[in-house]
């Protein structure tokens, strides 16, 4: 089989004496979504953190297309076409949405000595980018990104990856706090990424949302991954809840009655 | 949103509350005092607008960057002392003597800087502890009396920074240009440049910026830097045109500098700064200053009407700010 396009083998993190993950293996394939699972303490952000880069791991490796690598930053992801984007620290709400699409990689006008951004050009990729993720309403590039809807924000966000080809783009928690309409919305932004050759895995605590886009599931509990083929075509919500929380129906209904005894 | 008029979009901007202020003011000075508009008295009020000026221009990047510096009032006090004691002692000439204030307040931003970025102490606590550092060792170096600065006539240097002419009437200090001059570089640093783009975005959300690659804590620093050399070479020029060097001099600066920032709407919060609001807010508090004495209200009374100015113009930035959040 070839060489799936992140494979993170091994990986150990421990805080102190709190292990936060224990030897989990994870993988992405090209052109894949995948939903990463698994409830409060899990170790999903923790994963997530290690593979952009934000923390580094205790032990075990990253594979890169097969490649090992080393992340001691995000901008070393970030250059290895690893792009996450966190529900609220992605984007500068003072700028403009054009700014921030290159924030850091502003393009420039010759004589490169004036330092100038070249303000027409990413005006004119930012109007671009934003009708290829599915924004059809005429939003100017220039408007700051504190007056954007919180799927706008996402979709910017989503855009910006794509543009700078990112091959793996992590959505944590994209459709927390976001209503019906603009859910879905954001759900297309991640299908039409796919559609353009890209990876992406996506967290949300919301299972339905996941079962929407995603390609493949990957459940982690206390650190583990502990199933990592759900095909989401071929099981049911409540399946993969069962192996989110580890237990049976009848111990999921035994937990529920001994915490009404408790209050009772 | 392309749509809207030209009226609406320039009440949306920042800098329009400043800007009327600045009109009402200077329309009510001149119907009570006639004098208030006469040249010579244009003259004055830009002589020292400047050098205030000069530090509240650098402190517009840097508040834009989320932070800000209280010490640029004793480094104000502090360079003219360190360059007339250098050259009065007969160690360096006057030009080298500037120089090496100039270094020393580059290294005393380097620190502030440095506290702030890698100790992750509040600019607040550090500019503070520096403004008392700095303010006690202008003091402790000349036993608190003034230096003799009355040397300077005719040097070329006194030239280039506060040599005056004439244009008609009107008294002009070469100082002026170098105020122009640096509003019109800070504004392009700001707003068209790339450099403008980071400062905006480390003071807006330095997580997203750092997670883009780039480097806030060097833009901060340099921004320390920036600031504690204007306010040094602010300081000198005042020395210049007055001949003067007191250790005392700049006291309660740094407050009416960032006072002159935030009224023309900078955030203090970071993130969002305007160059021509500051010069606005420059000028509002100068010609304030200057136009109650002219109109006869005691000068002891100004911080009255400086604080009623803040306060006012604080409470306008809050409203603009909620109704863009609102998106109208």
């Amino acid at each position: 089989m070839a060489e799936p396009l992140i494979r993170m083998a091994n990986i150990r993190k421990s805080y102190g004496r709190v292990q936060a993950l224990v030897d989990a293996n994870f993988h992405v394939n090209e052109k894949e979504i995948v939903g990463l699972l698994g409830d409060n303490g899990a170790g999903k952000s923790t994963l997530i953190k290690v593979l952009s880069g934000a923390v580094p791991l205790t032990s075990g490796d990253i594979f890169v297309r097969g490649k090992k690598v080393n992340f001691r930053s995000t901008s070393d992801a970030i250059a290895e076409g690893i792009e996450t984007i966190y529900q609220d620290s992605a984007l500068v709400t003072q700028l403009s949405i054009a700014r921030n699409l290159f924030l850091g990689r502003e393009p420039i006008k010759p004589p490169r000595f004036l330092n100038r951004m070249d303000q027409e050009a990413m005006n004119a990729v930012a109007r671009d980018l934003l009708r290829q993720v599915g924004i059809t309403k005429n939003i100017p590039p220039t408007t700051p990104i504190g007056s954007l809807s919180g799927g706008e924000r996402q979709a910017v966000a989503i855009a910006r990856a794509m543009h700078f080809d990112s091959d793996l783009i992590i959505l944590d928690e994209p459709t927390n706090n976001l209503g019906v309409a603009e859910t879905q919305g954001v759900l297309s932004f991640v299908r039409s990424a796919r559609d353009s050759g890209h990876s992406c895995i996506f967290i949300a605590h919301n299972i339905h949302h996941v079962f929407q886009v995603v390609d493949r599931i990957v459940v982690m509990r206390r650190g583990k991954v502990v199933a990592d083929d759900i095909d989401p075509k071929k099981t049911t919500v409540a399946e993969v809840e069962r192996v989110i929380t580890g237990m049976s129906d009848k111990e999921i209904r035994d937990a529920i009655s001994d915490g009404r005894d408790s209050h009772g | 949103m392309e749509n809207r008029s030209f009226v609406q979009r320039l009440i949306a901007r920042p800098e329009f509350g400043p800007l009327v202020l600045l009109v009402v003011e200077l329309a009510v000075f001149w119907g009570i005092n006639p004098d208030f508009l006469s040249p010579q008295n244009i003259s004055n009020i830009l002589a020292f607008t400047v050098e205030l000026g000069l530090i509240a221009l650098a402190m517009t990047l840097l508040m834009t960057s989320g932070e800000f510096d209280l010490s640029v009032g004793s480094l104000f006090g502090f360079s003219p002392v360190l360059m007339w004691t250098l050259y009065n002692s007969g160690v360096t000439s006057l030009e080298v003597g500037l120089l090496i204030a100039l270094i020393v307040a580059a290294l005393i931003g380097l620190v502030n800087g440095w506290f702030v970025t890698q100790l992750k102490i509040p600019s607040f606590l550090v500019t503070l502890g520096m403004l008392l550092v700095v303010r006690g060792t202008a003091l402790f170096i000349t036993d608190g009396f003034p230096q003799r600065t009355w040397s300077a006539e005719g040097s070329w240097l006194a030239n280039i920074l506060v040599g005056d002419f004439y244009v008609g009437p009107f008294r002009i200090y070469a100082s002026l240009f170098w105020f122009i001059g640096a509003a019109i570089v800070l504004g392009y640093v700001l707003t068209q440049s790339r450099t403008g783009n980071w400062i905006q975005a480390a003071g807006g959300n330095p997580n997203a910026a750092r997670a883009r690659g780039v480097n806030v804590n060097r833009v901060k620093v340099g921004l320390f830097v920036l600031s504690a050399v204007m306010a040094s070479l602010a300081g000198v020029i005042s020395s210049l045109r007055t001949s003067a060097a007191n250790p005392n001099s700049g006291t309660g600066y740094e407050l009416e500098v960032i006072a002159m920032v935030v009224i023309g709407g900078t955030a203090l919060t970071g993130g969002r700064g305007t160059i021509i609001g500051t010069v606005l807010g420059i000028l509002i508090l100068r010609v304030m200053r200057n136009g109650i004495v002219l109109i006869g209200v005691p000068g002891l009374a100004y911080n009255i009407f400086i604080g009623a100015i803040i306060l006012g113009m604080m409470a306008l930035h809050s409203w603009l700010e909620r109704r863009h959040q609102a998106g109208t």
